[in-house]
Order: C-alpha cells, then sequence, then structure tokens
C-alpha cells in the first residue's frame, strides 16, 4: 500500500470560495485539514459543504483562493492531474463495468501494472471478494457502496473525499459502514475528508469537525470540543440539543452569576463570550442530560452549589434507554431534559412540578445578539 | 360460462397474439409467394412450390445492382446521420446555448412535414443549386431526414444518464478524450445504436423523397416499384424474405449475447 507518495501532507484551503452569479455558495474559507486525519464538514443541506469537497476534488472551480496539497498549489489543475478521489454520494459507479472494471478503472488510466494483484487485494479490504464479476445493479447499496470506496481507495490518494457517502442507506447499515469507513481508514492512513449532513455521523468518525452553515465555517473543533463547547448558538443547536436560556449578568469573576427567569444561575467565567460586564446579556446553554429532575414535593431536591430552576412537565416520551421530558419553566417555554431509566421514577408524570438541577460546571454561554433557533433541526430536514 | 371465463382471463394474450398476427402475416405471405412459380409476369396467384427464384436471386435485370446501391446508401446515410446526430443530442441536453431552443424544435420538424412536401422543396433546393441529382443528392437528402430519428433516440438515452458518471471517470484520472470513450460513449451505446438502426431501415425503404432526388439513379424500392408497373418478379419477395430474416436473426443474437452476459455476471 506504499507505491504512492503517502507522505505528502496537509490540504490547505486559502480563501477559497465559490459564487454562482450573485449567490455565494462559499464565502472565501481558510481550511487546514492536517495529513492522516479524518475531517468531515458538516452541515445542513446548501450550506457549501459539497461545494467546498468539489473544489478540492477540482470538479467545481473556485472563484477566489488556492487549494494546496502537501505544499503544491492544484488550484489550476483539472480533476484527472490531482492525486485526489472521490466518493460520490449516488456511488456513480460505471453501469457497464463489473465491479472489478469499475475498482481497476483508475489503475488502468494510469497503465498501473499488476492490477489483477491489486483489484484481488482491495476486494479483499472491502470484503466484496465474492462479487468480483457482478455488476453495479446486482449488487445492494451497501456493497455498492464498498465498491466505492474501493475504487477511490485502491489509487492511494493522498486524500480521499466523501460526498455524503452514508446518505442513501438505513440506518443500521449505515451504522456499520460507518464503523467500517474508519477502520478502513485507520489502516490505510490516508487522509479522509467526509461530507455530512448527519451530526451523529460526524462525531462517531472524524477526528476534526468543521461545522459550516450558509458558506462559512461556524466553528472547528474534536467532536467532544464542539459538542461541549459551542461557540455560536447555530453549532448548539445543530449538533445534539441545547437548551438556551435569556439571561442577564448579575456579578462577573472566575464564577459568573446571571439572573434567568426570577432565578439565578452560576455557570464558570471561562466558559462566557470574552466581555462579560454586570447588566450584559447572555444566553445560558444547557445539554439536555446534564440536567436531573427533582419532583417540587421532595423536601431537599438538590445539593447546594447546583443551578436549580423550577418547572412543570408538559411532555414525556420513553425511549428505551432513557427518558425526554419537555419542562415548562419561568426560564425557557420547552426545556428537554434526558434522564437515564435506571430505576423507575414516581412523580415525573406530565403535568408535575418539578426542579431541575445540574452542576454549574456543565452550563455554558453564549453571545445573546445570535438568533436563538438558528440550527434547530426541523421536520422535514431531520427526513 | 366456462368458457366466457377464461376468455376474460386471457383477453389480453389473445389481444397480443392477433396484434402479433396481424404484424407477421404480411411477411408470411411474402414468403410463401417467395416459393411460387407465377404463371405471366405477376406474382399474385399461388401457382405451385418452386426454389427458382431462391436459387438465381439476381436474376431480373438490374435487381441486385439497386440492391447494393440502396445498402451502400443507407450504411452512409447511417453512418452521416448517427454521429451528426449523436453530436446534436449530447449538445442539447448538456450544453446550454443560444438558439438551443429553436434546434430543439427545427430537429423535429423532419418528422412532422409530410414527405411528400420536403420531397418537392429539395428538389428545388438542388436544382436551384444546380447540383447534379443521384447518389449525392439522394445521400444528403436521407442524412436529413434520419437526422432527427437519430437525435430523438440518442437524448432519450443522454438525459437519463447521471452527469456524476463522467465527474467520476474524471476523478478517477481520465483525461477528457479518455472518458468519453470509456464512460460517455458506452453508456450512449445503447441509445446511439437503436437511432443507427432505425435510420438504416428508413434510409433503406425510403421511396418518396428519393424518387424526387435520385435523378437517373434507381434504389432498390425505385426498383420494386418500377417493375411492379410491368410484373412483379418473383426475386422481389425472395430479397423481402431474406431481409426479413436477417433482421429477426440479428435481434435473436443481439438478445442472446445480452442474455449470456447477464447470466455470466451472475456467476
Amino acid at each position: 500500500m506504499t507505491q504512492q507518495q503517502t507522505t505528502g501532507g496537509d490540504v490547505r484551503l486559502t480563501g477559497i470560495s465559490k459564487a454562482y452569479g450573485s449567490f455565494t455558495a462559499v464565502h472565501p474559507l481558510d481550511l487546514t485539514v492536517p495529513q492522516g486525519s479524518f475531517f468531515a464538514l458538516l452541515g445542513a443541506s446548501g450550506c457549501g459543504k459539497t461545494t467546498t469537497l468539489r473544489m478540492i476534488a477540482g470538479l467545481e472551480e473556485a472563484s477566489t483562493g488556492t487549494v494546496s496539497l502537501g505544499g503544491t498549489d492544484i488550484t489550476a489543475l483539472p480533476p484527472h492531474k490531482r492525486p485526489v478521489n472521490t466518493v460520490f454520494q449516488s456511488y456513480a459507479l460505471f453501469p457497464h463495468l463489473d465491479v472489478t472494471e469499475n475498482i481497476a478503472f483508475g489503475l488502468r488510466r494510469r497503465r498501473v501494472t499488476s492490477v489483477r494483484e491489486r483489484v484481488a487485494e482491495m476486494l479483499e479490504l472491502v470484503q466484496l471478494g465474492d462479487f468480483a464479476r457482478r455488476r453495479p445493479h446486482q449488487l445492494s447499496g451497501g456493497q455498492q457502496q464498498r465498491v466505492a470506496v474501493a475504487r477511490a481507495l485502491i489509487n492511494h490518494p493522498q486524500v480521499l473525499l466523501l460526498d455524503e457517502p452514508l446518505g442513501a442507506l438505513d440506518l443500521k447499515l449505515r451504522r456499520r459502514m460507518q464503523l467500517e469507513l474508519k477502520r478502513i481508514q485507520t489502516e490505510v492512513g490516508i487522509t479522509f475528508v467526509h461530507v455530512t449532513h448527519d451530526q451523529e455521523e460526524a462525531m462517531t468518525m472524524a477526528d476534526t469537525v468543521a461545522v459550516m452553515n450558509a458558506g462559512r465555517v461556524e466553528q472547528l473543533g474534536s467532536p467532544a470540543d464542539l459538542y461541549e463547547n459551542p461557540r455560536t448558538t447555530f453549532v448548539a443547536n445543530f449538533l445534539g440539543t441545547s437548551n438556551l436560556i435569556e439571561a442577564e449578568i448579575v456579578s462577573a469573576g472566575t464564577d459568573v452569576v446571571v439572573s434567568a427567569g426570577g432565578g439565578t444561575l452560576r455557570l464558570p467565567g471561562s466558559r462566557c463570550p470574552a466581555p462579560t460586564p454586570p447588566g450584559g446579556r447572555l444566553l445560558v446553554g444547557i445539554r439536555p442530560e446534564k440536567i436531573s429532575l427533582a419532583p417540587a414535593t421532595d423536601a431537599e431536591p438538590a445539593a447546594d452549589g447546583r443551578n436549580r430552576v423550577t418547572g412543570r412537565i408538559t411532555e414525556s416520551s420513553f425511549i428505551g434507554v432513557s427518558t425526554q421530558y419537555v419542562v415548562e419553566s419561568p426560564a425557557g417555554k420547552a426545556l428537554q431534559v434526558y434522564e437515564q431509566n435506571v430505576e423507575h421514577r414516581r412523580g415525573l408524570a406530565p403535568g408535575s412540578e418539578v426542579v431541575l438541577h445540574w452542576d454549574p460546571a456543565h452550563t455554558f454561554a453564549l453571545d445573546a445578539t445570535q438568533d436563538m433557533d438558528a440550527g434547530v433541526q426541523s421536520v422535514e430536514d431531520a427526513a | 360460462m366456462r368458457l366466457l371465463r377464461s376468455l376474460r382471463r386471457n383477453l389480453v394474450v389473445i389481444a397480443g397474439l392477433l396484434t402479433l398476427a396481424c404484424l407477421v402475416l404480411p411477411n408470411l405471405v411474402v414468403t410463401v409467394f417467395s416459393f411460387n412459380r407465377p404463371n405471366g409476369r405477376f406474382n399474385y396467384a399461388w401457382q405451385r412450390f418452386s426454389l427458382d427464384a431462391w436459387k438465381d436471386p439476381c436474376g431480373v435485370a438490374d435487381l441486385c445492382g439497386s440492391l447494393s446501391l440502396s445498402l451502400r446508401i443507407a450504411a452512409l446515410a447511417t453512418l452521416g446521420a448517427t454521429v451528426l446526430g449523436t453530436m446534436i443530442a449530447f449538445a442539447l441536453v448538456r450544453y446550454r446555448f443560444r438558439a438551443r431552443g429553436a434546434v430543439n424544435s427545427l430537429i423535429f420538424l423532419p418528422m412532422a412535414m409530410p414527405e411528400v412536401v420536403m420531397a418537392a422543396s429539395l428538389l428545388t433546393l438542388f436544382l436551384n443549386m444546380g447540383a447534379e441529382l443521384g447518389f449525392l443528392t439522394v445521400l444528403i437528402a436521407h442524412i436529413m431526414f434520419c437526422l432527427s430519428f437519430v437525435v430523438t433516440a440518442v437524448k432519450a438515452r443522454v438525459l437519463s444518464m447521471d452527469p456524476r458518471l463522467e465527474e467520476a471517470a474524471r476523478d478517477l484520472y481520465a483525461g477528457p478524450a479518455q472518458t468519453f470513450l470509456r464512460v460517455t460513449l458506452p453508456i450512449a451505446a445503447p441509445g446511439i445504436a437503436a437511432g443507427a438502426l432505425l435510420a438504416f431501415a428508413l434510409s433503406f425503404d425510403d421511396f418518396i423523397i428519393t424518387n424526387f432526388n435520385a435523378g437517373s439513379t434507381v434504389t432498390f424500392p425505385m426498383f420494386v416499384w418500377g417493375s411492379a408497373q410491368r410484373g412483379t418478379p418473383v426475386q422481389i419477395n425472395v430479397i423481402g424474405t431474406a431481409m426479413f430474416v436477417i433482421a429477426v436473426a440479428v435481434v435473436l443474437v443481439g438478445q442472446l449475447v445480452a442474455g449470456r452476459r447477464r447470466n455470466n455476471t451472475r456467476k
């Protein structure tokens, strides 16, 4: 697997942008994908992530900026001269060729010898040895997807680009293919740039995730970092679910105290956006699984030093591992709470008065000038 | 009662068989009469069985000459119309250019226009240009009217082609020429083949346009028409039957090859 130059390096996008007429699909953006990493571009459809990927592949001409690969500027190279391969969303397998010839396509174009052995080796890697002579239409979705991966990987590209490669698969298969792709990536050590709208997929697979919105990168970081420390409401809502509460700063310091919905909340100063003068406004965020619920009738529902909010349960839905509650409170109309189903809890039926409490360290804060609902996935998006 | 029920159940099959019979019967008649030995010059009444005509298909003066001329014209017209038509179809589907809409509708004009009108206007055009009527004028006319059929057939195929396939090819180190030869052309091939077959058949048996623009050249349909005034040689039936058998054989072989390929890939 080391015939090609796999030392090469980082993909570096510098000020790259794409405009179609008056519509700007991608605003000038700088991005560095380190060599050997699994990098995900995450965003809703139309956010420019696929366009960015296609500019790396050369299938789309950049309006401004440069693409470089391991220090070499490849902006002007046509796609067939770039050491980069793509796994397309619809797989784009050649219907007139069988699996072997599909996989061998890139090698044959470059007149590489020992095609047979390398195809066999690749079929082994994606576990499709028995299907070598089939046509694409005789394969299942998952098998087609693996052929598409093999067809790209066999060329030992410096970067493998994946454009929503699992979008057409059903949920179970998608989970399996996520692990499979991750395994292949670890095995071959090639840089993967993966475009997806599925935040779970991005978080499971990628080392680094860039969240894109409306042609811009909102935030870039490791999945855990993005989840725990979102810097914009879009990221907070798009990755998982966040409860965002409008609050006013009472006092600043190592601990910031804010008032919200008639009560006070505390959070670490280090998790606030830069200026936190008393009287300023913040959006205080807390993830649903960090919150504990207690019936209001309990004498001492929560230990001291915890953030407390009172409210009333309006909905509860049991989903096996956990129960999801929606709580109406002065702090927020619909606060989400996920409780692990460890033991049967009494007094948590819809309509009951409850106390929500959580560790102040789990609280984050965002600039209050943003749209609180940015990035919330509507029903159509989820489909 | 039972008869009625089975009739109702098999209505589709019966209708299909009747239609098929309607289509095949004329061909059968032609075949049967190719083994006839007529009294006199007209081959319209069955007399008795004979292989004479089959033993000497070129026995009638000028018949084989006109046949080979028709085959040559049909081959060249097919080639010309297929190459031009394929390019036009790709241009219409893949590119946005000025007058694209006009070309798109004008290309159907030869299909819609009465043939005899087109024949007359072509003749006017050729005469005004001072062209000598003959092989070349017939060929040009044939390419012209075959073109629209090829464009229609190829366009349908190109429309259903995923442009991502070509992107995938370019991504996999195929330059523009390689992409066209290795991916675009093979995938468009069924449409192109359908267009070419159609063009060949249309060109081979065209009479009206050819008759107007042929001058003293005589193609096979013109020969048949001409001889029918004076009598119908059995050899015409022989050629007709042979054409029919060859066409059916080509289709059968094509299906067999396709079927075998499908079986092979399944193993």
